[in-house]
């Protein structure tokens, strides 16, 4: 078979998917949001009958189904439960590399949140370690209302 | 014959609305899920494994599955994911139809669902079509139904307010539904006064946006008498994908649906469709569909579709009524709605359907459509299968 | 379980960018290539599930593009959005539950098409953590970082993986990076995300496969060595990353039970001799051989030194080369139950494993392994 293509460039079509989002974040959802951008509080809802409170909050307790999630304020210090440092400028970055993210274990919280770490010397960060939030100064109900978790001195 | 005979045993709804801003996605699927389970009076500990699907695009969540749980109940389960466009809630409960009938699991949990509020619906579903060929030249699912619509006009001379009468029917019977979104009565004159969208498409012909959730709980034959006394058995299903391209498509037939009732017929062992069913769900995303596709299910002959619809046969009260629910020109949470149509169905074999219900069902049609005029099919009966 | 077989595979070669084929291009090669492995013909095919997703794809209604080329036109069809042993399973349940003798199931994607960085920054959620930043790449890195804490796995043992699995390659002509290497050049390539290095992760890949799934009745009736299935088990963990132990996979471990349970294997270790598992970075082999049971928990590494997972060891795991030599995601694990099958029939050519005669082949839905699913293929009925 003679490759009739064999001297042309292939033909590549660009295109993109653009479809604007606007999520609803919903009620329980919104009252975390608010409670961080207003008190720079950290809320976590808690079931009773799993004894988990879970951070970010759930409106049902996805272990069981019931309804009755109580709300619960839990610290804005935890322990990092792990972490890892970015180096590579990958496409999903807003924050210039190198970026360290990291898994929190918040004070009461028995779920970890994900989030930054900042100020830290990257070789002395270490699983275990207690880290504290950041807010931002500027707040307007996102997880972007803290700025990172900085290692506790 | 199956490993094992299949029933729905539970169903549950949101009340499907334009917008839902007080829930985020999980939530809203957790209250269709909690629905069904109170529905069958199972707990979710008592479901083997969860189906469910919507439209990628439409939410802007990949690998949705796994997104989810916290809402479905598939932590620590076994999750799976089937989508194919509009006919995904069709094609979740033809998926939980064959996970039970397998003989792997005894209770599945199927879950159909669509926010559509939070993203541009027609900019999502343009990109279906191939990139090089169709998309550029064809925009969002009403340009094909237009395209359909004009070519069966021509062909048999259907007006568009025959099309309407489809919309008023539709419209009226959703106001027995509470869980449907328009619930407000229209006639003939507002269908042809609203604003035409695509001719002869106006608005009140096609289906609204929807945010909504349907779970279905299907069951096998050793457990789906013990969970409810009337179980809506799975007697078979069927569909046709066919096509690729527009302009493949035999525009003015859907003969996806053609191709699929007629199997179920054949396995289910129906001669005279119009005698033996008792009631039908269709996946009718515009007034039009209500007229041409009865054809191709073989309710009506080929031309005669509108004569069928002004004789209101497939009225509440009607020889074969269509769409008791009120249908998708009334509600249309994409991803849900192949599966509110099975549910549908189901309510009705299981006398459960309140105040839409159709007296004496023994044999319900529940339909979905999407893609590239695909259609898939289920056949549900009040008696067990025999085969 | 009933029975059924795996009667026929067809993969094409892995490679960085096919830019001269389309989907249903890939998809065509695929499907014909098992058609004629199974010696038969399309007409014999009664139903198609075909795997894709509309992330990866660029394209809403994603099997729309490839049910001409799977030749489902005028059949029933399906579409499974995960992972190809994910759409195997739907495949295998349509065939014992009755209602078709024989299932074609493909899967198929062209990661050079898209941004992958993006499109699994989608798989977070879009309230409370996408906004982040965070991607798949990143998100096993903090989780190669608890396995490593909690086990005491070393960057070194985890480069093995990869030079284990490139050299391997060289023997697949498949595969998309034939590669010897050293443990030094996986140290010494980019740190894309710490521990995690440019040759700890899988390369973004193009590429199709179609496998053929038949009753037992079936099985036998056209003429191919059918490969068994005995056991097929899938599970998925909590959702957010928080909420996990991330340095186990609790779902691998019940799904992989469950299978096992179904296959009759009481000792995985010692009654399984091949292992294709889902290596989308070099940590990621030795975690799920331990939460599958198929090492003790915590000593892959410490295996992996002595050389108990090469061709030649103890359990062969990814003699294909793995998807750390090729990686299209969809297709990434039904080419894991294809090589097995190659390997059960005794046709792996260069990558043989003398003698195997029971194998185990593993695929990933979601992020940082939420979902398994395992499947068990046996030589024998």
């Amino acid at each position: 078979m003679i490759d009739i293509f064999a001297d042309v460039e292939p033909m590549v079509f660009k295109s993109g998917i653009n479809v604007p989002y606007s999520w609803w974040a919903g009620e329980t959802a919104e009252r975390f949001f608010l409670a961080l951008r207003d008190d720079k509080k950290i809320m976590g809802t808690g079931c009773s009958i799993c004894e988990k409170v879970f951070v970010p909050p759930r409106k049902v307790c996805p272990l069981c189904f019931q309804e009755n999630m109580a709300w619960v304020e839990v610290s804005s210090e935890g322990v990092l439960e792990s972490f890892t440092i970015v180096e590579r400028q990958l496409a999903s970055l807003p924050r210039k590399a190198p970026v360290i993210f990291g898994l929190i274990r918040l004070d009461g919280a028995d779920t970890s949140i994900l989030h930054y770490i900042e100020d830290a010397d990257h070789t002395d960060i270490k699983i275990g370690m207690r880290v504290a939030a950041k807010f931002s100064d500027e707040r307007s109900g996102s997880m972007h209302d803290i700025d990172c978790f900085r290692p506790v001195r | 014959m199956p490993k094992k005979r299949v029933a729905i045993v539970g169903t549950g709804q949101t009340y499907h609305k334009s917008h839902r801003p007080d829930v985020n996605g999980q939530e809203l699927i957790n209250e269709a899920v909690k629905r069904a389970l109170q529905d069958a009076d199972l707990t979710i500990k008592d479901i083997d494994a969860v189906v469910i699907g919507n439209m990628d695009h439409f939410e802007g969540i990949n690998y949705v599955d796994c997104w989810s749980v916290d809402g479905s109940g598939g932590i620590m389960k076994p999750v799976i994911k089937l989508t194919t466009g509009g006919t995904t809630g069709s094609t979740l409960a033809i998926g939980g139809y064959q996970l039970v009938a397998s003989g792997f699991f005894e209770k599945v949990l199927i879950i159909g669902w669509e926010k559509n509020s939070e993203s541009d619906t027609t900019g999502a579903i343009t990109t279906a079509f191939d990139p090089v060929w169709d998309r550029l030249v064809f925009a969002g699912a009403i340009s094909g139904l237009a395209a359909e619509a004009q070519a069966y006009m021509a062909k048999y001379g259907a007006t568009e307010k025959d099309a309407a009468r489809v919309s008023v029917r539709d419209r009226k019977h959703a106001c027995n539904n509470p869980h449907a979104q328009l619930r407000r009565e229209i006639t003939i004159e507002d269908v042809l006064a609203s604003p035409m969208l695509a001719d002869p498409i106006h608005l009140l012909d096609v289906c609204p946006r929807t945010d909504g959730a349907c779970a279905v709980i299907m069951a096998n034959e050793d457990c789906a008498g013990k969970i409810t006394a009337v179980p809506d058995w799975i007697w078979a299903t069927a569909n046709r994908h066919k096509y690729t391209y527009l302009g493949d498509v035999n525009w003015g037939e859907l003969d996806s649906l053609a191709g699929a009732s007629r199997e179920i017929y054949a396995k289910a062992g129906i001669r005279e469709p119009k005698k033996e069913i008792d009631v039908i769900e269709l996946y009718q995303p515009y007034s039009f569909a209500g007229i041409i596709w009865i054809e191709d299910l073989g309710i009506a002959e080929r031309g005669k579709g509108a004569e069928y619809i002004w004789s209101g046969a497939t009225d509440m009260g009607g020889e074969l009524p269509i769409n008791p629910s009120g249908g998708v020109i009334a509600c249309n949470p994409i991803g849900a709605t192949g599966l509110i149509r099975c549910a549908e169905a189901a309510l009705q074999v299981m006398g459960k359907a309140e105040a839409r219900q159709v007296p004496d069902v023994n044999f319900a049609i529940s339909t979905g459509f999407g893609g590239c005029m695909w259609s898939d099919m289920l056949l549900h009966g009040k008696r067990k299968p025999d085969f | 379980m009933d029975r059924a077989a795996v009667i026929g595979v067809g993969i094409t070669k892995i490679e960085a960018n096919k830019v001269k084929e389309t989907f249903a291009d890939m998809v065509w090669e695929a499907v014909n290539k098992a058609l004629e492995d199974a010696k038969m013909t399309i007409d014999d095919i009664d139903n198609v599930v075909t795997t894709s997703n509309d992330f990866w794809d660029g394209r809403t209604i994603s099997c729309m593009a490839v049910g001409d080329a799977s030749g489902a036109r005028h059949k029933n069809v399906s579409c499974v959005e995960g992972d190809g042993t994910f759409g195997a399973f739907y495949g295998l349940s349509r065939v014992l539950s009755g209602s078709y003798g024989t299932t074609l199931v493909t899967a198929h994607s062209k990661g050079s098409e898209s941004v992958s960085s993006l499109i699994t920054n989608a798989a977070f959620d879009p309230i409370y953590d996408r906004s982040l930043g965070m991607d798949m790449i990143s998100a096993c890195a903090m989780q190669a970082r608890a396995y490593m804490h909690r086990t005491g796995t070393t960057p070194e043992q985890m480069a093995m993986v990869s030079v284990k699995n490139h050299g391997n390659a060289m023997l697949n002509p498949l595969s998309q990076l034939p590669m010897n290497i050293t443990v030094e050049d996986v140290l010494g390539s980019e740190m894309i995300s710490d521990p995690l290095h440019k040759l700890d992760c899988s390369p973004v890949s193009d590429g199709c496969c179609a496998v053929i799934i038949a009753n037992e009745k079936r099985a036998s009736q056209y003429g191919s060595l059918p490969v068994w299935i005995k056991g097929v088990s899938f599970c998925s963990d909590s959702y957010f990353l928080g909420d996990r132990e991330l340095s186990k996979a609790k779902s691998l471990t019940q799904a992989a039970k469950k299978a096992f349970s179904m296959a009759q294997i009481s000792d995985p270790l010692s009654e399984i001799d091949v292992a294709e598992v889902y290596d989308a970075f070099t940590y990621q082999e030795l975690m799920w051989l331990e939460a599958m049971g198929l090492c003790q928990d915590g000593k892959a590494g410490i295996n992996l030194e002595k050389g108990y997972y090469g061709i030649k060891g103890k359990l062969p795991v990814n003699p294909s080369g793995g998807l750390l030599s090729g990686h299209p995601v969809i297709a990434g694990g039904l080419i894991r139950i294809a090589e097995i099958v190659k390997q059960l029939r005794g046709e792996a050519g260069a990558y043989q494993i003398a003698g195997a005669k029971k194998g185990v082949a593993h695929g990933v839905n979601g992020l940082c392994g939420q979902s398994h699913c395992v499947w068990i293929l046996d030589q024998e009925k």
